[in-house]
């Protein structure tokens, strides 16, 4: 009688043990199939996406996505500011990729039962991680690896290119009014941008400011005297207004960079996307503060 | 010291004839703002030495000292003082004009037209093309003027003399349709371009050479022409149109002027520098406690001490949390705000 309850109780551990186990496999997330509709709000993790193979499953997109080209025949969704629920539940995804600050959206997904992969923006480092983390997530780990690694080969590449180049002492503008100095915005020692200036063989002049922007006067320019000016300017700026813009700077003389005249103004988008194009926007910064080594 | 002078002024105002208390009081507030813009210089956020800026054997190309000073710091300090001064006498002919101690400068709208101007510069500017013309400014210019005009046209619509109440309510109607149009341009516009919208919200006097200033000062200079004419319409003015009118003042003549007058210090200041607020309120009232209501003397010293109000906020501005910048608006605002409200109660 004993004996016979023991085992009855026995058997009944290992059931609710496989029991467990199914409905654990249920549940965990990595187990669970891969996503097949997704909507992407971030346009870097959309590139992503791409680059590791998952572009098929991509069914929307934020209104800011242009890359790949594929991109454009997608339907748009809004973006951080503006996402439409409406049109993201209409697209019937099973994987929404959000801003980590849009927590309105995700409780929204959330009772819709659809799951929510949350993207947090932290330099260089932060890219690498995402793109492992986005491959864990969509089932394609490998090819996630694979393009981690290629990216990290062409970043030392580049690195390797300028290690014998003097560092040179870069401003990196990402904005300011048109037609003068007021209202600019510069890289602080934060972010992947200032890292990709490291690698491009720069020092960033903010880099003991613990902050992605800094708002500097034209005192701390002028004090900073930095031997580079890299402006890097994706919005509002049509190329033929370019040499007025570098003009600019020549109210400041006492700048190395202006009495040298390196100064360089760019406008492609990708340079400030914090994607898997990041080692190409590394290597354009060193061609662009170091062109004698890419000779 | 300033309590006595305050109640001997508001006290006994007939004893001490008005050309000597004018004379004195702009000598006094006078030799305030040319000390503040004398020193205020030969700080900042960076130590540089005054030998070598001055050192002629130094090429000025190759003297960053030379450059810190002339290029960094001069232009800021007079565009302190020449907004300053417009500011506060704006505001001295507002509340004077609208009867209304409460109003300041952007109270007509004026402001948010400039915003909205310089707003849609910023977001849409690109697509104009004006050489290496700064945009900002001339837009905001053209802003103030618009929202100046709908303001004045619609005050004087039924009748000569204006409505100091269809002046307020269309300033403030003015004020929320231009906030919102300014929303949505800021929807539409992207990260960066909102970030540079807040920022000239905040004000900001790192103008970067004299040439900003240089482009505003006509205007400055026309308004404090018409300042000059106004102070004993004021005085009667701010009893009422009535009182004014029966001691034979032109008060549709007085009223435009006022208006004309200070929209045109407030547009150009605020192209300028940004709206930075405060000091339109506060140094006037500051002014009235020290010398009393007399606005021939009010006007000239709120003008001198607006200066050197703003350029010691914007020396705080530049030096507390060097390298970084606080925008000279957040520091009028800290300053003023709870300086005006102590002044209030102590008054009370």
């Amino acid at each position: 009688m004993a004996a016979g309850s023991t085992r009855l109780t026995r058997r009944a551990v290992v059931v609710l043990i496989a029991i467990a186990a199914i409905v654990a496999r249920g549940v965990d997330p990595r187990a669970a199939e891969a996503p097949k509709r997704i909507v992407s709000l971030v346009p870097a993790l959309t590139e992503m996406l791409y680059a590791i193979g998952a572009g098929p499953q991509v069914v929307g997109v934020s209104s800011f996505d242009d890359f790949p080209p594929q991109v454009k025949s997608l339907p748009r969704v809004g973006a951080l500011v503006d996402p439409d629920m409406e049109r993201i539940l209409s697209l019937r995804p099973d994987l929404v990729i959000v801003y980590g600050s849009q927590t309105t959206v995700e409780t929204q997904l959330a009772r819709a039962g659809i799951r929510a992969y949350n993207y947090r923006h932290a330099g260089l480092a932060g890219i690498f991680s995402t793109i492992r983390d986005l491959g864990r997530t969509v089932g394609r780990e490998r090819e996630s690896e694979r393009l981690a690694q290629q990216i990290q080969q062409r970043l030392d590449s580049v690195q390797a290119r300028v290690a014998t180049q003097p560092k040179i002492r870069t401003l990196l503008v990402f904005e300011r009014d048109l037609g003068s100095l007021r209202g600019l915005y510069a890289s602080g020692g934060v972010g992947f941008m200032h890292d990709i200036l490291l690698i491009a063989g720069g020092t960033n002049v903010f880099a003991d400011v613990p902050r992605e922007a800094v708002q500097p006067s034209v005192e701390t320019i002028l004090a900073r005297a930095p031997s580079a000016i890299l402006e890097v300017r994706p919005t509002g700026l049509p190329r033929e207004r370019i040499p007025d813009e570098r003009r600019v700077w020549d109210s400041l003389p006492s700048i190395p960079a202006v009495r040298d005249g390196r100064i360089r103004i760019v406008t492609d988008d990708y340079l400030v996307t914090p994607g898997p194009r990041v080692a190409q926007a590394a290597e354009a910064i060193a061609r662009l503060i170091h062109p004698e080594a890419f000779k | 010291m300033n309590m006595v002078e305050s109640t001997v002024s508001v006290g006994a105002p007939a004893i001490r004839p008005i050309r000597a208390r004018l004379t004195l009081t702009v000598l006094g507030f006078g030799a305030l703002t040319i000390v503040t813009c004398l020193l205020a210089p030969l700080v900042g956020s960076t130590s540089i030495s005054l030998a070598r800026v001055f050192d002629r054997s130094i090429p000025f190309s190759d003297n960053v000292d030379a450059q810190i000073f002339f290029i960094a710091r001069m232009p800021r300090v007079l565009a302190g003082a020449v907004t300053g001064a417009a500011l506060a006498a704006a505001g001295v002919v507002f509340q004077a004009m609208l009867r209304n101690p409460l109003a300041t400068p952007f109270t007509l709208g004026v402001s948010a037209g400039a915003s909205l101007g310089a707003m849609s510069a910023i977001v849409l500017g690109a697509a104009v093309s004006f050489g290496p013309i700064a945009v900002v400014p001339l837009a905001s210019l053209l802003g103030a003027a618009i929202a100046a005009a709908i303001v004045y046209r619609l005050a004087t619509l039924r009748d000569r003399a204006m409505s100091t109440t269809v002046l307020l309510l269309a300033g403030v109607t003015l004020n929320s349709f231009f906030s919102a149009l300014i929303l949505f341009l800021q929807y539409i516009a992207n990260f960066a371009q909102v970030y540079r919208a807040m920022r000239w919200v905040m004000g900001d006097l790192d103008v970067g050479s004299f040439q900003p200033i240089l482009a505003a000062l006509p205007l400055i200079v026309i308004a404090f022409v018409l300042f000059a004419l106004l102070p004993s319409s004021l005085n009667l003015l701010s009893v009422g149109t009535d009182a004014a009118t029966a001691r034979g003042v032109d008060v549709a003549r007085a009223q435009r002027l006022s208006f004309v007058s200070a929209s045109l210090a407030t547009a150009a200041a605020v192209s300028l520098a940004g709206p930075i607020g405060f000091v339109g309120i506060v140094v006037p009232h500051l002014v009235r406690l020290l010398v009393g209501v007399d606005h021939r003397v009010v006007l000239p010293a709120s003008a001198l001490f607006g200066a050197a109000f703003l350029v010691a906020c914007d020396v705080g501005a530049r030096t507390l949390l060097a390298p970084l910048e606080i925008p000279v608006g957040v520091i009028t605002a800290l300053l003023g705000g709870p300086f005006f409200l102590w002044l209030l109660v102590r008054r009370g």
